[in-house]
C-alpha cells in the first residue's frame, strides 16, 4: 500500500467520527490528504512501573519503526498516559523535522482534573495537539504567537486558550518548506 | 532579531539528553549534549553557552565540581543543576556555588518552561544591561561638542551625515581637539547606538597585547593566559569599534587588521574557532595618514578601507569664537563636580585665553580652567589664576627684547596693571616699569 499523505493510526478504540473530525482538521492545515487507519502495539514494553505511566520516546520510536514507511507523515493516536524521562508527563511527542509524531488523550480530558467532561472541548483539545505535533514533523518550532497551533502548551489551559491553525508566520514557513 | 539562545545538557543518562534535546530544539533553542562533565568542560571552552544544565549525579567528576570549573571558566554562565535525589544540602552547595537554579528530575513541563524563560529573561538583562551601561558611557559626553564657529558647525554637519551610513570613518586632527568626542557622536547617533561603542588606544599597547586585546585570546594561549577572553572587535558585536591612535599600529597588526575590516571575522588568539562580528569601525589619529602611505609606513589597502569617510577637527586656535562657550562649560562642569557656585571669568583673562596658542587644544584649555577652579577665589577666575606665564615663555621669541617686552607685559597683566605692584615684582623702580612701558609700547589690553 502505497499512501501519499498523513496517515492517522489508532492505537485503542476512537469513535469513527471523531477520528474524522481530526482528519478533517488536518487536511485544512496541511493541505494533505489523510488515512485512517488502525495499529496495534504491545504497549506493555513501554511501561514505567515506578512512574505508572508508558514512555513516550520508546513509542515515537516504535511508530517510526513499525509504521511510518508508506506516508508523508505518520501520526499514532494513544490513550496511555505518556512521559519523558525528563518531564513528569507529555501531551505528544514528535521528531522535529521528522516523519512521526504521537499523541494521547489521556491527559486532554476535564475528567482528570476533575471537571464536567464536554466532547467538544475533548475533540477540540487533541485536534490542537495533533496538529501541534504535525507541525513539529514539517520543521516548525514553538511558536510565540498566542493564538498559533504551534505555541507550547504545559497546561490543558494553555491548548483552550490557542487556536487551532497555523498563525501566518507558521504557514509561510510550513508552505517554504513545502515548495523546498 | 533576537539572538538564539544556546544549551548545553550534561547527562550521563542518554534517555535524558535525548528529551530534554528534543524538548529544547522544538521550543527553538540551539542545543548541544555531553555526555560528561569533562566532555563538557571542553565544549564550554571552546563555545559560549548561554544556559547549561547539568545533572549532579555523574561517574568522574560530579555536576557541583563541574559548576566550580565553569564558574572558573566563565563566571557569568548561567547553570542550572539537576538531580533525581534532592537533598537541601547539595541544592544549598550548588547556590552557594553560583548555581543559577536547582531542580529535581522528573521536572513538570511547565516548571522546566518557566525556568529556562526565568534565565533567558537574565540572560537578556545582562546582555541590555551591558548595552545600557555603554551607551551611557557614549552618552555622557556628547553634550562636550561645544562650538559655534563654522569650522565646528561643519564638523557637526559632517558627523550627522555620517552616523546614518555604515561607512568606516578616520577622524584627523591635533592631540586635544577631542577625537573621541566625534568617534562617541557618531556612533550615538548611529542605529547601533543600542550596542557598544568600544575603544581601543592601539598607541597605549604593545603588538602582542594589542592583537590579545582585538581578537581575545584562548585560555593557555601564552603565559598568563588564565581564561578565554573575548577581544574587542568581539565586544563591540553590533556596536561600533573606536581604534584611537591607528597610525602607531605595527605592519604586522596592519595586514590583520585589513582581513578583518574585509571579512567581519577574526580568531582568537591561541584558538581555531572563526568567530565573526559586526561592526563598524571609526580611526583616530593626530597623523598625516596620507604621508605615512606615500612614506610606506602605512598600508595603502587599509588606508582606502578605512579612509571612506574623513572627518578633520579644527585645532581650537582656528575657533577661538569657541572659546568663550567652552570655557563657561567647563566652569559649570567643573563647578557642579566640585560642588562648588559657579564662578565667572574676568574678561581681561577671557581675553588672554583666546591670544593664547593652545598646542593641547581643548584638553589643554579644559585643564587650565579645572586648575584655575582648584587655586582660584571661588568668585571670579582672573589672569593669576590662569597658567599661561610657562607657555608664553614657550613662544618663540626672537631677541631678548622680545622677551623682555613679553615678560614686562605678562607681569603687567598679572598685577592688572598697577604700576608699583608691577615694579615690585620685576624687582626695579616705577621710573625704570615706566620707560620700559614707553620703550615697548606696552597698553592694557581693552
Amino acid at each position: 500500500m502505497n499512501e501519499q499523505g498523513i496517515a492517522i493510526i489508532s492505537f485503542g478504540y476512537f469513535e469513527h467520527d471523531f477520528l474524522e473530525k481530526i482528519a478533517e482538521s488536518v487536511t485544512r492545515e496541511f493541505a494533505l490528504p489523510v488515512h485512517i487507519r488502525e495499529g496495534h502495539l504491545d504497549l506493555s514494553e513501554f511501561y514505567d512501573a515506578t512512574r505508572r505511566q508508558y514512555n513516550g520516546n520508546m513509542i515515537l520510536r516504535e511508530v517510526e519503526k513499525q509504521y511510518a514507511i508508506d506516508s508523508v507523515k505518520t501520526f499514532g493516536l494513544f490513550y496511555v498516559d505518556l512521559f519523558i524521562p525528563i518531564l513528569t508527563y507529555i501531551f505528544g511527542q514528535a521528531f522535529l523535522g521528522g516523519r512521526s509524531a504521537i499523541a494521547s488523550i489521556y491527559r486532554l480530558s476535564n475528567e482528570r482534573y476533575g471537571l464536567k467532561e464536554v466532547d467538544e472541548s475533548l475533540l477540540e483539545r487533541f485536534e490542537k495537539e495533533v496538529i501541534h505535533e504535525l507541525g513539529h514533523t514539517f520543521g516548525l518550532i514553538h511558536c510565540h504567537v498566542p493564538a498559533c497551533v504551534m505555541g507550547s502548551s504545559t497546561y490543558v489551559e494553555d491548548i483552550d486558550q490557542k487556536s487551532s491553525s497555523l498563525c501566518f508566520k507558521c504557514r509561510t514557513q510550513l508552505h517554504d518548506q513545502a515548495i523546498q | 532579531m533576537a539572538k538564539k539562545i544556546s544549551i548545553l545538557i550534561v547527562d550521563d543518562e542518554p534517555s535524558v539528553r535525548d528529551s530534554l534535546y528534543n524538548w529544547f530544539i522544538e521550543d527553538g533553542y540551539r542545543v548541544e549534549c555531553a555526555e560528561n562533565a569533562k566532555v563538557a568542560l571542553t565544549m564550554i571552552e571552546s563555545d559560549s553557552f548561554d544556559i547549561i544544565l547539568a545533572d549532579i549525579k555523574m561517574p568522574g567528576m560530579d555536576g557541583l565540581e563541574m559548576l566550580r570549573r565553569i564558574k572558573s571558566l566563565r563566571k557569568d554562565s548561567i547553570v542550572i543543576v539537576m538531580t533525581a535525589f534532592a537533598t537541601v544540602d547539595t541544592a544549598v552547595q550548588a547556590l552557594k556555588d553560583g548555581a543559577f537554579d536547582y531542580v529535581t528530575k522528573p521536572f513538570d513541563p511547565d516548571d522546566l518552561s518557566h525556568l529556562i524563560r526565568n534565565a533567558s529573561k537574565q540572560i537578556s538583562l545582562s546582555e541590555e544591561n551591558e548595552a545600557l551601561k555603554e551607551r551611557v558611557v557614549s552618552l555622557e559626553n556628547i553634550e562636550d561638542l561645544i562650538g559655534n564657529s563654522a569650522a565646528m558647525q561643519n564638523v557637526l554637519k559632517e558627523v550627522e551625515s555620517v552616523a546614518q551610513s555604515n561607512s568606516s570613518v578616520i577622524i584627523t586632527g591635533e592631540s586635544g581637539t577631542g577625537k573621541e568626542l566625534i568617534a562617541r557622536a557618531i556612533h550615538s547617533n548611529s542605529t547601533r547606538r543600542f550596542f557598544p561603542l568600544v575603544s581601543v588606544h592601539c598607541g597605549a599597547l604593545t603588538e602582542s597585547l594589542l592583537e590579545s586585546e582585538l581578537f581575545g585570546h584562548e585560555k593557555g594561549a601564552f603565559t598568563g593566559a588564565m581564561y578565554n577572553r573575548k577581544g574587542r572587535f568581539e565586544m563591540a558585536d553590533g556596536g561600533t569599534i573606536f581604534l584611537d591612535e591607528i597610525a602607531t599600529i605595527s605592519s604586522k597588526m596592519q595586514v590583520e587588521l585589513l582581513r578583518v575590516l574585509e571579512s567581519k571575522s577574526f580568531i582568537r588568539v591561541g584558538g581555531n574557532k572563526e568567530i565573526t562580528s559586526d561592526f563598524r569601525v571609526i580611526c583616530a589619529t593626530n597623523r598625516d595618514l596620507k604621508n605615512m602611505v606615500e612614506n610606506g609606513t602605512f598600508r595603502e589597502d587599509l588606508y582606502y578601507r578605512l579612509n571612506v569617510v574623513n572627518i578633520q577637527i579644527p585645532p581650537l586656535r582656528e575657533r577661538i569664537e569657541d572659546i568663550p562657550l567652552l570655557v563657561d562649560y567647563f566652569i559649570k562642569k567643573y563647578c557642579t563636580s566640585m560642588n562648588r557656585l559657579p564662578v565667572s571669568i574676568e574678561p581681561s583673562a577671557l581675553k588672554r585665553l583666546q591670544e593664547f596658542d593652545f598646542p593641547g587644544n581643548i584638553r589643554e584649555l579644559e585643564n587650565m580652567v579645572e586648575r584655575a577652579i582648584v587655586v582660584g577665589n571661588g568668585k571670579k577666575i582672573t589672569l593669576k589664576d590662569l597658567p599661561l606665564q610657562k607657555n608664553m615663555v614657550v613662544s618663540t621669541f626672537e631677541s631678548l627684547d622680545d622677551m623682555e617686552k613679553n615678560h614686562i607685559l605678562q607681569t603687567l597683566i598679572n598685577h592688572e596693571w598697577n604700576i608699583s605692584q608691577t615694579a615690585r615684582a620685576l624687582k626695579v623702580d616705577r621710573v625704570t616699569l615706566y620707560n620700559k612701558i614707553r620703550k615697548y609700547n606696552l597698553k592694557p589690553l581693552e
